[in-house]
């Protein structure tokens, strides 16, 4: 527990133009609609330009959620993106956003978490704020999947598409009802070979073989990665209701990764929590790594589904592996 | 209720089939027509009901009804 308490000021979300249904996929890998839809829930998803990269869609975002804050642009003092597909190894994507931004003297940095990203981002901006190292922070999920996928793979091609999403998190005045109850992250490396993108780093350097063996794409073993990620979900949420004393039924929203329909279905499923407080907009949008929960959210916002003042629980799971879970007040 | 019993109301729920498929020589791919999900919710509906923990290891060895009741009464026998 530190000095001051965190809140979630705004929310702010972007998704490129170009639209690829599951019609689009059957005449590009042997798929069906019927399918993607029945093991995925997925309909559609967005899909980058050539000329989009990572930061493109975190800036649209960012000026999103600072545009519907009270905050000013010179008043945010840190910047965190979570991305695994940011526009170069280095420098980071936040950096590219504070340049676009036109903010100077403030640190930014990127966390790399997978799908977990925003709720690590989340977790660290939190004790920023709590601790008075920072007042107002910039906070963006972006992911551009689609340019590392491997479009010959016909399990993992149709699951991914490209958005953003960004909070401004800012320390909570004593009469705010708004503030970030609890957050808590996990990791559990031993398993890190169900989900990775295999070539590029210091371990297998690009080269025309690693090119060739399409070792650049996203690389993962579906069904390892379900059952953990229900489970790991499940107990991250459980263990935050209960140390806070609080129960599924306190629950306004639950705001999880949006991988796969059945996933959040088993997941809404062993809370115990109706799947109608459950914000699901993966028909639209496939998974889109670190940018589905702030995504999702501020969809909900903008179509007055969760308002000021409603318990949020938000849970994610993702390579590393990783998964986390936030507790807030909206 | 013993193993068998609960083996096949939770393939039934699950799968959405008739208690008379549910056979111990049902393949739950080839015959009751789960798909690779299916079959991964299966195992973790099993896990609830008993109590237990099936390792990734051991869900390729559960393909059909009767395999998966032998299993688990390996497990808790």
């Amino acid at each position: 527990m530190g000095n001051y308490f965190a809140k979630f000021s705004a929310f702010g979300s972007f998704a490129p133009k170009k639209i690829l249904t599951n019609q689009d996929l059957e005449k590009m890998v042997d798929t069906s609609d019927e399918w993607i839809r029945t093991r995925t829930g997925m309909v559609e998803r967005h899909i980058a330009s050539a000329e989009e990269a990572a930061s493109d869609l975190a800036y649209q975002a960012a000026v999103s959620a600072i545009e519907s804050s009270k905050v000013k642009y010179k008043e945010i003092d840190l910047i965190i993106v979570a991305t695994i597909s940011g526009d170069h190894a280095f420098p980071s994507t936040a950096c590219i956003i504070q340049k676009k931004l036109g903010l100077k003297n403030i640190p930014a940095f990127d966390v790399s978490a997978g799908c977990t990203g925003f709720i690590y981002a989340c977790d660290i901006a939190r004790q920023y704020i709590e601790n008075g190292a920072a007042r107002h922070i910039l906070v963006a999920g972006v992911e551009v999947l689609t340019k590392i996928t491997n479009w010959n793979d016909r399990n993992t091609c149709v699951l991914f598409g490209d958005a953003s999403g960004a909070c401004v998190m800012s320390r909570a005045e004593p009469s705010d009802i708004s503030r970030i109850i609890d957050s808590k992250i996990d990791a559990d490396g031993s398993q890190g070979e169900y989900l990775v993108q295999a070539a590029g780093g210091s371990r297998l350097p690009a080269s025309h073989e690693t090119v060739d063996a399409n070792q650049h794409t996203v690389y993962m073993e579906g069904n390892r990665i379900f059952k953990n990620a229900v489970k790991s979900m499940y107990a991250s949420s459980d263990e935050l209701l209960r140390r806070n004393n609080l129960s599924a039924l306190d629950i306004d929203w639950v705001i999880p990764h949006q991988a796969n329909l059945r996933i959040i279905e088993a997941l809404a499923d062993k809370m115990k929590v109706p799947i109608n407080k459950v914000i699901v907009n993966i028909h639209k949008y496939g998974n889109t790594s670190s940018a589905t929960v702030p995504l999702a959210i501020d969809e909900a916002i903008r179509a007055k589904k969760i308002r000021r003042g409603d318990i949020l629980l938000l849970t994610s799971f993702g390579a590393g592996l990783t998964w986390g879970s936030i507790l807030a007040r909206y | 209720m013993d193993i068998e019993a609960k083996v096949k109301q939770i393939v039934m729920d699950k799968l959405g089939v008739e208690e008379a498929q549910i056979v111990p020589e049902a393949n739950f791919i080839e015959d009751l027509r789960a798909d690779s999900l299916d079959t991964v919710e299966l195992v973790m509906a099993f896990e609830d009901e008993f109590g237990l923990t099936i390792p990734d290891e051991d869900q390729d060895k559960l393909r059909t009804v009767g395999q998966a009741i032998d299993y688990l009464k390996g497990k808790l026998g």
